[in-house]
């Protein structure tokens, strides 16, 4: 019953994008529901095999629809805590953005094939978290992956959305190489692609090979997360419609990376180069990130970097361990983020800008959306990790399983030793984790002032000095008392927002989530809670300060530079702050390093085969042509020519035979 | 009669129907002058037919072969003169160059039939 239930899961959307697809010009009026309706029942059906398998249990099915030679491929599931809650959240979060695009997206002449693919993109990522064999996994992997290409570039009309398109695909596919041997590596070790199989050769010390397959993997994963030497691809990914954010960033796509590494933990375990690559990756992640989304001026790129932060923090628990802290993580993050990409859906409706700096001298959007400024207000707390919210527990749970690493006692619930888990690298995760715990805390407080609470000049109650004609021109035009947004949109943001108030309540009750989980406790611990929640306050402390003397000396500044901000950006990062804004340059030193002489080569290959190879076909071509012209002009139609031609041959050959006798 | 007269006669009359062949431009004057060489060709067969004193006179049958073989042929090529004729309004052979490789040399002469067509 539960295993029927499972399969309807990650096919209902999938037919859904099917019907979609082909619906969408004859019967415009199915494409809504179509887009909806599959997504929401596979949301029911994840939890009603969430509650049907209940905790602790898991179940394996497996059928071979066909012998392919070597290792056997099956079609198989294997739900256990992990793949079940996480189908939960892929379900719940992909259908608060299927409602929320049919309306944010109801002008777009292209809606039908976007929530086609947003169907298929959920009906994927359901695909590699149910998946029991390496290989299927994959194939549910790629599919994200293209479908990521397709969503990103929604609108091509814009170059922006082209790169960024073409970029989010080739910087993933170049993880996807490694990511595929590094499958056929664990596999040739283990003797099968069932993850189970994997798993139970791995717990059992019979991967002779872990620390090369482990390392493969991670380039894979760096990619589909957005782990630091791959990570570019996220923040241009936002030239994407936004509910495309909310979906890639939260549910699905970087998700996928996470809880691939989660899956194959023991794996990972066995090696403890594997774990220290991981752990590194993710500190510069998450501290680069940090600094990245402080100086940013889009209001997306700022949740772009935050995103690739927050997964930073998961990579760097599953470095030191701790596979429940990352998944519970991963949970309360692609609540969130969700919730916060789908208001700053609404707030760039409202705005019609991205840019802070231009919300900053806004009057009046907290009037006007009203409940993204609530929502978003609880977003951003989760984010900072402030106490009560969803964020707080999960984020001191890692903290909690660095801390036992540094201690030397890493918590891997018995799914590896925990003594391949170095101390130092413990240490590095948690003060990496409490630095950036500081800067999240300052970006989050950075955005909520900038995007909501404008600085009064004076002059302003004259004349409103609106940074664009266009926003300007919205503003004056359409001032309604109430909020602008559409139920559609407004819904699903008090929907997020129960998990990002809730969840991370769970974390106090013990046996709660462990038990679904590994059963590491997910408590915070009081040596790093307080810590941890000192660290937020003061990165919020920091910026509110640092905002209130920026505002200042824009008033003060205010007949003289009209064109100010109040950014505590340039106080709190000093320096930093011209490099952070362009992301340390990485898409720079790639465009050097890669980019620049690939297409010097390009150049070069096109010049050798233009002129250099295609010089000698065109020879071989007018040679025989040039013979032709010259043996043609014999043929002009004149019989008596010819006639005159043989006579000529045949006196000389009567001369020639003559002469010879 | 010595052989030299009808041999002498034979070659003269061939190289006539050989200037005729090359040298007239209208197609019915090409056929009389083909007639005219292969009719010193039958001079040829019939005066080395009695020169040799042939038993079986092969080179008189042979002759009355060929006189057979160039009605038939003078028959068909006078029928393809006429409907060159009838089409194009012309049996001149320098006119009638249309299959031949188009080039810039022939252009000319297209042009002319061409328009002698249209």
């Amino acid at each position: 019953m539960t295993l029927t239930l499972a399969i309807l899961v990650p096919l209902l959307p999938f037919l859904g994008a099917l019907a979609g697809l082909a619906a969408g010009r004859r019967a415009p009026g199915l494409v809504r529901p179509l887009a909806v309706l599959p997504t929401l029942a596979a949301a029911v059906l994840a939890v009603l095999v969430m509650v049907g398998l209940g905790p602790g249990h898991h179940l394996d099915a497996a059928t071979q629809l066909t012998p392919t030679g070597g290792l056997p491929i099956t079609l198989s599931f294997h739900l256990d805590g992990i793949a079940v809650l996480l189908a939960v959240l892929v379900t719940v979060v992909a259908t608060c953005v299927q409602v929320y695009s049919t309306s944010y997206l109801r002008e777009d002449p292209r809606y039908p094939s976007y929530a086609a693919l947003v169907s298929l993109f959920t009906a994927a990522m359901l695909l590699v978290v149910y998946s029991g064999d390496l290989i299927v996994l994959l194939v549910g992997w790629e599919v994200m992956g293209v479908c990521s290409y397709f969503l990103v570039g929604h609108h091509w009309e814009r170059p922006d959305a082209r790169s960024a398109s073409i970029k989010a695909f080739l910087v993933t596919k170049l993880g996807d190489v490694p990511f595929l041997f590094g499958i056929f590596v664990l596999a040739s070790d283990a003797g099968t692609f069932r993850i189970d199989g994997v798993v139970a050769a791995a717990q059992t010390g019979q991967l002779p090979h872990a620390t090369l397959a482990a390392i493969l993997l991670l380039c894979g994963v760096a990619g589909k997360s957005a782990q630091f030497p791959l990570h570019t691809w996220l923040p241009d990914a936002m030239a994407g419609p936004t509910p495309v954010s909310a979906l890639i960033h939260a549910a699905t796509m970087v998700a996928a990376g996470v809880y691939l590494v989660a899956r194959l933990e023991p794996v990972f375990l066995r090696s403890t180069a594997a774990l220290v690559v991981l752990g590194i990756m993710a500190v510069i992640t998450m501290i680069g990130s940090a600094l990245c989304a402080l100086a940013q001026d889009d209001l997306k790129r700022v949740l772009a970097y935050s995103t690739v932060g927050q997964l930073g923090y998961m990579a760097g628990a599953l470095a030191v361990g701790d596979r429940d802290a990352a998944l519970f993580h991963l949970i309360t993050h692609g609540a969130f983020k969700a919730l916060l990409f789908l208001c700053a859906g609404v707030v760039i409706h409202a705005a019609h800008t991205n840019s802070l700096t231009a919300m900053s001298r806004m009057d009046g959007l907290r009037r006007r959306v009203p409940d993204a400024y609530a929502t978003m207000g609880l977003g951003l707390a989760a984010l900072a990790g402030l106490p009560p919210f969803s964020g707080f527990f999960s984020k001191d749970a890692i903290l909690t399983a660095a801390e036992h690493a540094a201690n030397g006692e890493a918590l891997t619930g018995g799914l590896g030793p925990a003594g391949n888990v170095p101390c130092w690298l413990g240490w590095t995760v948690l003060i990496g984790g409490l630095l950036t715990a500081l800067l999240t805390a300052a970006y989050a407080t950075r955005l909520w002032l900038l995007a909501f609470f404008p600085v009064r000049r004076p002059e302003q109650a004259a004349a409103p000095v609106a940074p664009t004609a266009a926003a300007a021109a919205a503003l004056v035009s359409d001032e309604p008392a109430g909020p602008v947004e559409p139920p559609a949109m407004r819904a699903p943001l008090w929907l997020l927002a129960v998990p990002t108030l809730a969840l991370g309540l769970v974390g106090l009750w013990p046996k709660a989530l462990p038990a679904w989980l590994d059963g590491v406790s997910l408590t915070p611990s009081p040596v790093t809670w307080p810590i941890a929640t000192a660290v937020a306050l003061l990165g919020a402390g920091l910026a509110w300060l640092a905002w209130r003397r920026a505002a200042a000396r824009v008033l003060a500044e205010a007949e003289t530079d009209v064109g100010a901000a109040a950014d505590p950006a340039p106080l709190l990062l000093g320096p930093l702050l011209a490099p952070a804004r362009v992301g340390f340059g990485v898409d720079v030193f790639y465009d050097r390093v890669f980019v620049r002489p690939f297409l010097a080569a390009a150049r070069l290959v096109s010049f050798l085969d233009r002129e250099v190879v295609e010089t000698y076909v065109k020879g071989a071509a007018g040679t025989p042509g040039l013979l032709g012209r010259a043996v043609r002009r014999a043929q002009n139609g004149n019989t008596q020519g010819y006639l005159s031609a043989l006579a000529a041959g045949v006196v000389l050959l009567a001369v020639i035979v003559a002469v010879a006798q | 009669m010595h052989l030299v007269y009808p041999a002498v006669l034979a070659a003269l009359l061939f190289c006539v129907g050989l200037y005729g062949v090359l040298a007239r431009r209208n197609a019915v004057l090409m056929l009389m002058s083909v007639e005219l060489m292969l009719n010193a060709v039958n001079l040829n067969l019939v005066a080395f037919d009695v020169w040799l004193r042939d038993i079986l006179h092969a080179g008189q049958a042979l002759t009355l072969f060929t006189i057979t073989v160039a009605a038939a042929e003078i028959g068909l090529g006078l029928a393809i003169v006429l409907l060159i004729f009838r089409n194009r309004g012309t049996a001149d052979i320098d006119r009638v160059g249309r299959l031949a490789d188009g080039d810039e040399t022939t252009g000319d002469i297209e042009k002319e039939s061409g328009a002698t067509v249209g």
